[in-house]
């Protein structure tokens, strides 16, 4: 083959089409700045020895010091994790079984059932957390860890109930016949085929009710008290205060946390598959 | 030889929709029975109904002489092999080979023995690591009959299982199943709606019909004496004829046929007292010949007639003509190309037919 032919120059768009190419690529060059250059000068200053955000002074890990001596702060990072794994733990029980036993099973009222599940989900949460208050005031539970992890999991499962009931969709029906032909009976056949078959979806479902819990403010809000404060509750309080460079430092970890998170994510989503 | 499974007076209704219609099935112990028919027959509500994932509203299903109409699936000696296979797709072949006998407990050392045993007779020795996505739609296959087969099921029930599969696969497949059988002696029932496969493997075929069974019997009796005008037509092709009764004798009657061709036929396949009926001709037995014949067929057969060739279609093995009679019945014709020096039909050539009177099948018109 000649050289011309494999080394062609790369074909030049028509006019109307290149004026869309340049103004397509500065538009996703903005996005991006205005996505991260926050969080760049955020994690900067997080190194920065003065109290003043605007100024640079000198280089310092002295903010993170204070974030790990700060105990209140501590405790609150370790309800965040403990209120999110309880909740994320109950959402994916609570929406696994939700999602067979609506798909499964045909009884009068499953679709307003349906229906009632979805509200929560596009509901405000000012609304949740206020009716939750109403809640557990009329029925006289004390707020705290029981009354937030019950708040979280009301918006937090029907996410994973959408997302099996997605899954459930495309499985084969002879799946679970195939199990109970074969002598499982059907807590059998759903415990060990139905579930694994149901794996990504699960996992995917339990990622979203984790992420849901772990930087929810509202619902949390009308529902803590000081024992159980999570820590985005810690950090709004501390930010009404006033903006201190222990924030950066903090921001940046839970930044650091977050992209963890993301990968970990990602990785086990390839495992499900 | 004992009963098997047997339906009795068992009919499924879907709301208003009746799936299966009083149906009577008696299944004998080790044979190999093929429910054949139409889409949306009810070939697989009667395969359910004998599985348990669907409970007779009206009947009982009876299995190794006992009732099991409420027995749940997984309290009946019975395993399936599904259209799709439903192989678990998180378990390996070997693990989905074993899961029967997982859920009866079986020991350890006992099932890994029988799994090996079980691929062993599929053929899949050494591929019990893989999963299922790693097969061939062929191995597959193979792996869905041995996981029901290694549960020793007492009646296995096969829905569509070859339907998936490419021609030449399907047909060594279908040779497989049937030495399986035999060399097992465990109950098949066998779904499927292609007549051919039907009439391979089976001792006997049901043909079934908008729910119902219209004729149960060998795959011999299904084809040369048809029972009713869907099972002739639906099994291989068939020449009907309407038959108006002209005279009467001791031993034959002679009919008119549509077109006005003059038959005779035994009076005992004619039905008693009636004027009219339905006959169906199979294409393969109306002999046809560009001279006149001397052979023993010809001289024997109790009809004979003349015609003209209309059309004819080359088949390899076989040509397809339609012959058309001086009075005008139209005859469908198969002839097999014995010979490269035998005789060569071609369109508008005059033919002498020969036609046996058992060869005419009087059938039922529903
Ligand atoms: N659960 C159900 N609800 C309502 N109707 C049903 C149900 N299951 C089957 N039917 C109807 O019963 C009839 C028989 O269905 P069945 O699946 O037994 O047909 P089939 O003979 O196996 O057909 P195919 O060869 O297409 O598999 C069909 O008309 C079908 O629509
Ligand atoms: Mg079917």
């Amino acid at each position: 083959m000649p050289a011309t032919l494999t080394a062609a120059p790369r074909r030049r768009l028509p006019s109307g089409l290149r004026v869309l190419e340049v103004t397509l690529t500065g538009w996703t060059s903005l996005v991006i700045v205005f996505l991260y250059l926050p969080i760049l000068v955020l994690v900067a200053y997080s190194f920065n020895s003065s109290r003043l955000n605007i100024v640079w002074e000198s280089f310092t890990v002295g903010w993170y010091r204070r974030v790990w001596e700060n105990v209140p702060l501590l405790r609150a990072a370790e309800n965040s994790v403990i209120i999110a794994a309880v909740s994320t733990v109950l959402s994916v029980l609570l929406g696994t079984v939700g999602a067979w036993l609506l798909h499964r099973y045909r009884f009068r009222g499953a679709r307003g059932l349906q229906t009632l599940v979805a509200v929560p989900m596009v509901m405000p949460e000012i609304l949740m957390g206020i009716s939750l208050l109403i809640l557990f005031a009329t029925a006289g539970l004390g707020l705290g860890f029981t009354a937030v992890i019950i708040g979280h999991v009301t918006f937090s499962f029907p996410f994973v109930l959408v997302a099996v009931q997605a899954r459930l969709k495309g499985l084969d029906p002879a799946m679970e016949e195939a199990a109970l032909d074969l002598g499982a009976t059907p807590l059998q056949a759903f415990w060990l085929v139905i579930v694994p078959c149901l794996r990504p979806a699960i996992v995917a479902g339990a990622l979203m009710a984790f992420t849901l819990s772990w930087d929810e403010l509202i619902v949390t809000f009308f529902t803590t008290n000081a024992a159980s404060a999570t820590l985005p509750i810690r950090v709004f309080g501390m930010a009404k205060v006033g903006l201190n460079p222990m924030l950066n430092a903090l921001s940046a970890l839970f930044i650091v946390a977050t992209v963890a998170f993301v990968i970990f994510s990602d990785y086990v989503k390839k495992l499900g598959r | 030889m004992s009963t098997m499974v047997d339906l009795r007076g068992v009919t499924k209704r879907f709301g208003a929709f009746t799936a299966v219609n009083d149906v009577s099935l008696e299944i004998a112990s080790g044979e190999f029975l093929t429910l054949l028919g139409p889409s949306g027959c009810g070939k697989t509500t009667l395969l359910r109904l004998m599985a348990g994932f669907d409970a007779p509203t009206v009947g009982s299903v009876w299995i190794g002489g006992e009732d099991v109409t409420q027995l749940p699936p997984y309290r009946r000696p019975v395993n399936q092999v599904f259209q799709s296979y439903a192989l678990f797709p998180h378990l390996t072949v070997g693990e989905n080979v074993g899961f029967g006998l997982r859920m009866q407990q079986v020991g350890q050392a006992e099932a890994a023995a029988r799994v090996a045993e079980a691929l062993a007779l599929v053929s899949l020795t050494g591929l019990d690591t893989r999963r299922p996505h790693q097969l061939s739609g062929g191995q597959r296959q193979r792996v869905a009959l041995a996981r029901a087969l290694v549960c020793r099921p007492k009646v296995l029930l096969l829905d569509e299982p070859l339907s998936a599969l490419d021609a030449k696969l399907r047909r060594a497949m279908q040779l497989e199943l049937k030495r399986l059988q035999r060399q097992l002696g465990i109950t098949f029932v066998f779904v499927t709606h292609d007549q051919e496969e039907a009439l391979t493997m089976s001792d006997r075929i049901a043909i079934v019909n908008a729910g119902r069974i219209e004729q149960l019997g060998t795959a011999h009796e299904i084809y040369h004496r048809p029972a009713t005008r869907f099972a002739a037509d639906f099994v291989g092709q068939a020449n009907l004829l309407e038959a108006q009764l002209l005279l009467q004798d001791a031993e034959t009657v002679q009919v008119a046929v549509t077109g006005g061709l003059e038959l005779s036929l035994p009076l005992a396949a004619w039905p008693v007292g009636a004027t009219t009926a339905l006959i169906a001709v199979r294409p393969e037995k109306v002999h046809v010949a560009k001279r006149r014949a001397r052979s023993n067929f010809y001289a024997s057969a109790a009809n004979r007639f003349e015609a003209r060739i209309e059309e004819e279609i080359f088949q390899g093995a076989t040509d397809h003509l339609v012959i058309v009679t001086a009075t005008g019945t139209r005859l469908g014709v198969v002839v097999a190309n014995e010979s490269a020096f035998g005789e060569i039909f071609h369109e508008g050539d005059r033919v002498y037919c020969a036609l046996h009177a058992d060869d005419l099948v009087v059938v039922r018109a529903d």
